[in-house]
Formats: C-alpha cells, sequence, structure tokens
C-alpha cells in the first residue's frame, strides 16, 4: 500500500497527501469492480479479509493450545493464556455484568477483545501493518453485531415493551420533561450506540494509520525532493513517525478496550432491572 | 471528514469520489461470519477449558484447607483430650496423696492412743499387782508380828498367853498403834497406807 503510495507521488513531482484511497487496497487477483450504494468497490479477496481470517486463526489456536493442557501448575503459555483470559473475564465481564449474569458473556466478551485486538496490532506488526478494522464495513459488521445482541439480552429479559421502557424512561424523573427525556434517552441508548461503537474504532485506526503514512511518505518526500534546508524536517518526520507508532499501539489496544467495555456496559445496562 | 476528502481531488478522477465511511458489503458479511465462526470455537474449546481449570484449581486449593482445617481440629481436639487427661491424673495424684496423709495422720493417731491405753494399762496393773503384794505383805507381816510378838511377850512374862482373845486385842491395839505412830512419821515422805 505504501509502495502504491510512494509509487503514485514519485511519479507525480508534487506531493500527494494520502487518503482514502490509501485504504481501499485491490484484492488479490483481479480488478474487477461494482457498485455499492454509489461507490465503486473491488471484487475479490483483499489483504484486509485475509488479515481478519488470520486473527480468527491465531486467537483460537493460540488460546486452544494454552488451554489445551488444563495444568492445575501452569506453565508459560498457560499462564499467560489464562492471565488474558482472566483479564477478560473479570476485569469486563464479572465487574461490570455483574457476578450473576456474566458467564454467558464471557466467550463473547473474550473472543471480541482478542480478536479486534489483534486486528488493531496488524496496523504495526511488520509485513502486515494494515489496520483491518480501518475498513468501515468488518467494523459496522461487529457494531451491528453488539446492537442486536445487548439489545436481545434487553428484550429477553423484559420483554419489548419493558426493554423499550427500561432504556428510554429514566427512573425517579416524571411530568412533562419526560416528553423531553424519552425521546433523548431512546436515540442515545438504542439509536447512537451503535454508530458511535463503529466510528470510534473505525475512525481511531484510520486516522492513526493515515498520521503514519503522512508521517512516512513526507518525510520521504522532504529527503528526496526538499531543499536542503528541509531535509532534516524529513529526518524529523521519521522519528516521530516511530514515536507516533508507539503511539498507536497504545491507542490499538485502547480502542479494542473500550470497543469490549462498551458492549459488556451496554449489556449490563439492558439486564438491569433498575435504570 | 469532508477536509479530510478534499485534498483528494486530483486522485478523486482516477478512483473515483472515495467516501471511507461507505461499508465494502463483503466486509461486513465476512467479518460476521469470521467472527461467528471464532466465536464459536471460542466458546466450544477454549473457555471451557480455562473455566474447568479455574474450577478445578479452586476446589483443589479448598479441599487442601478444608483438609488442613480438618487436620487441625483434629490435632487441637487431642491435644485437649490429652491436657484433661493430664488434668484428670494430676488431680488424682493429689487427691491420692491428701488421702494417704490423712490415712497416715489417723494411723498415727490411733497408734498413739493405742500406746497410750496399753501404757495406762500397764501402769494401772503394775499398781494393783504392787498394792496386792503391799497387802499381802502387810497381812502376812501382821500375822507373823503378831505371833512372834505373843511369843515373846510370853516367854518375858513367864507365862502363856494361850488366852486367844485376849492376846489377839494385845496384839491388834499394839499394832494398831504402831501403824499411827509409823504413819505419822512416814507420811510426809508420800509413802505408806494410811
Amino acid at each position: 500500500m505504501s509502495a502504491m503510495g510512494s509509487a503514485v507521488i514519485m511519479a507525480e513531482d508534487e506531493f500527494t497527501p494520502p487518503g482514502p484511497g490509501d485504504f481501499n487496497l485491490p484484492p488479490i487477483g483481479g480488478h474487477d469492480t461494482f457498485e455499492f450504494l454509489g461507490q465503486s468497490q473491488y471484487l475479490g479477496v483483499t489483504k484486509p479479509m485475509l488479515q481478519l481470517v488470520l486473527a480468527s486463526v491465531i486467537v483460537f489456536v493460540f488460546f486452544y493450545l494454552a488451554s489445551r493442557k488444563r495444568a492445575m501448575v501452569p506453565g508459560k503459555l498457560q499462564f499467560v493464556g489464562e492471565q488474558a483470559y482472566g483479564f477478560v473475564r473479570n476485569s469486563m465481564g464479572r465487574d461490570i455484568i455483574g457476578s450473576h449474569d456474566f458467564m454467558r458473556f464471557v466467550p463473547y466478551l473474550f473472543a471480541l477483545f482478542f480478536f479486534i485486538l489483534l486486528n488493531n496490532l496488524f496496523a504495526t506488526i511488520p509485513f502486515l501493518q494494515f489496520p483491518t478494522l480501518s475498513r468501515a464495513g468488518m467494523v459496522y459488521g461487529l457494531a451491528g453485531m453488539s446492537w442486536v445482541i445487548y439489545n436481545a439480552v434487553g428484550i429477553k429479559k423484559h420483554g419489548f415493551g419493558g426493554y423499550l421502557k427500561l432504556q428510554s424512561v429514566p427512573s425517579g424523573v416524571g411530568g412533562p420533561i419526560l416528553l423531553l427525556l424519552v425521546p433523548l434517552e431512546f436515540l442515545s441508548n438504542i439509536v447512537v450506540r451503535p454508530v458511535t461503537l463503529a466510528l470510534r474504532l473505525f475512525a481511531n485506526m484510520l486516522a492513526g494509520h493515515l498520521l503514519l503514512i503522512l508521517f512516512a511518505l513526507g518525510g520521504e518526500y522532504l529527503l528526496i525532493h526538499g531543499s536542503a534546508l528541509v531535509k532534516p524536517v524529513g529526518i524529523l518526520a521519521w522519528v516521530l513517525f516511530v514515536a507516533i507508532a508507539f503511539l498507536e499501539l497504545l491507542v490499538q489496544f485502547l480502542q479494542a478496550y473500550v470497543f469490549v467495555l462498551l458492549n459488556a456496559m451496554y449489556i449490563s445496562g439492558a439486564l438491569a432491572d433498575e435504570h | 471528514m469532508q477536509t479530510l476528502i478534499t485534498p483528494l481531488a486530483t486522485r478523486a478522477a482516477e478512483e473515483g469520489e472515495l467516501n471511507p465511511l461507505v461499508p465494502h458489503p463483503i466486509e461486513i458479511v465476512l467479518s460476521l461470519v469470521v467472527f461467528g465462526l471464532l466465536f464459536y470455537a471460542v466458546k466450544k474449546w477454549v473457555v471451557p477449558n480455562f473455566e474447568s481449570t479455574f474450577a478445578e484449581r479452586t476446589s483443589a486449593i479448598e479441599g487442601g484447607l478444608a483438609a488442613a482445617e480438618t487436620k487441625q481440629a483434629e490435632a487441637d481436639a487431642k491435644l485437649a483430650e490429652l491436657e484433661q487427661q493430664l488434668a484428670d491424673a494430676r488431680h488424682e495424684a493429689a487427691r491420692i496423696r491428701e488421702e494417704a496423709r490423712e490415712q497416715g495422720a489417723g494411723i498415727i493417731a490411733e497408734m498413739r492412743e493405742q500406746a497410750q491405753a496399753e501404757s495406762t494399762r500397764i501402769v494401772e496393773h503394775g499398781k494393783a499387782q504392787i498394792e496386792a503384794e503391799r497387802q499381802q505383805a502387810v497381812t502376812s507381816l501382821r500375822a507373823e508380828v503378831g505371833t512372834l510378838a505373843t511369843s515373846l511377850a510370853g516367854r518375858i512374862v513367864g507365862e502363856s498367853l494361850d488366852d486367844d482373845a485376849r492376846a489377839n486385842r494385845v496384839v491388834e491395839r499394839f499394832l494398831t498403834d504402831l501403824e499411827t505412830i509409823e504413819s505419822a512419821q512416814v507420811t510426809p515422805n508420800g509413802s505408806g497406807a494410811n
């Protein structure tokens, strides 16, 4: 991708900033396209698709191997697996959903967290270096799934009407102010949540990677095409590139954490008896 | 988002207006399918393993703790029992010692009493014997002295004092006088019959 980007820049003698086009990787093999929502999309298997599959395979294989032995005194692999599993299970499952219900959701939260984390880390892992979840479609799928799950859990527990009341009518408030609050609560709890969930993750991954491309290509451009005076700025840009890459590692972890944490909180809110 | 897209005007002609918010439909489906499979596999093969490991570990620790507690309780009970036994034995020993002391004291007192009685009895017996012998001696002496004196007096006087009645009276009077004199002399010495 960056190879293609720089190739474009080298061809012209003028700096072209990276953009969403850098995230629209051509499929492996053909270049057929199709129209969707007024935008032409590549038809075929692309790199992020393979990464998505790879991430799920790695997550499963790693944790399967780690959990398979079931030793009383864990070895290194099992210890790491147990710590990772226990982190999601306890800090996001038990502490937020509550010890009564949380076990039902642990497999979901656990799989989701490490799936997203690994897909995010792919943006930093050498040779892959592409954030799978900077592709909006992938994130829409996950956010939509989250939306369906927490609403379904709530409806199953409280019934459709009871659940709508739980999410829309704040307790302890009465009178005409409800006219204002009910649509607001409904909007924020039912309508907006999947949108923010998706945009937060997708936009962070896209923007972070865009920033990295910008610093890398900008530094390159300054070094190759810039005058002697600005060449040191190109070096500085590369130094910043490394610094930002470390910052991105933190962001990648945090975004996976926040996505799953919010999932747990939405589920816990849908299960709550009193809003 | 708009500001991010506008600089791409140059490339837009080549690639078309790209909006990163517009999803690739296959990616939506793919992410759901891939995650669904991962979720299923994790739920079926990973989570139960971890959970059963945790549960086994917890029960092993709790079992160990429970066993240790049982052992501790047993040891405590045994210790209490031994202490009880020791206290009982001490108590018993003290009781026996006390009893022995009492018995010893009783025996000594009894012995003393017996000895006292015996000695009293012996003294009494001795006294009685001495008294009897004295009486016997006095009686035989008196008879002998009477006879001797009579025969002596008869010899001196030259006449037979065959008249027993008179002689006896004389002897008696003499002896009585003698006794009174004797007792008057002897009494201050604390001995002698009255």
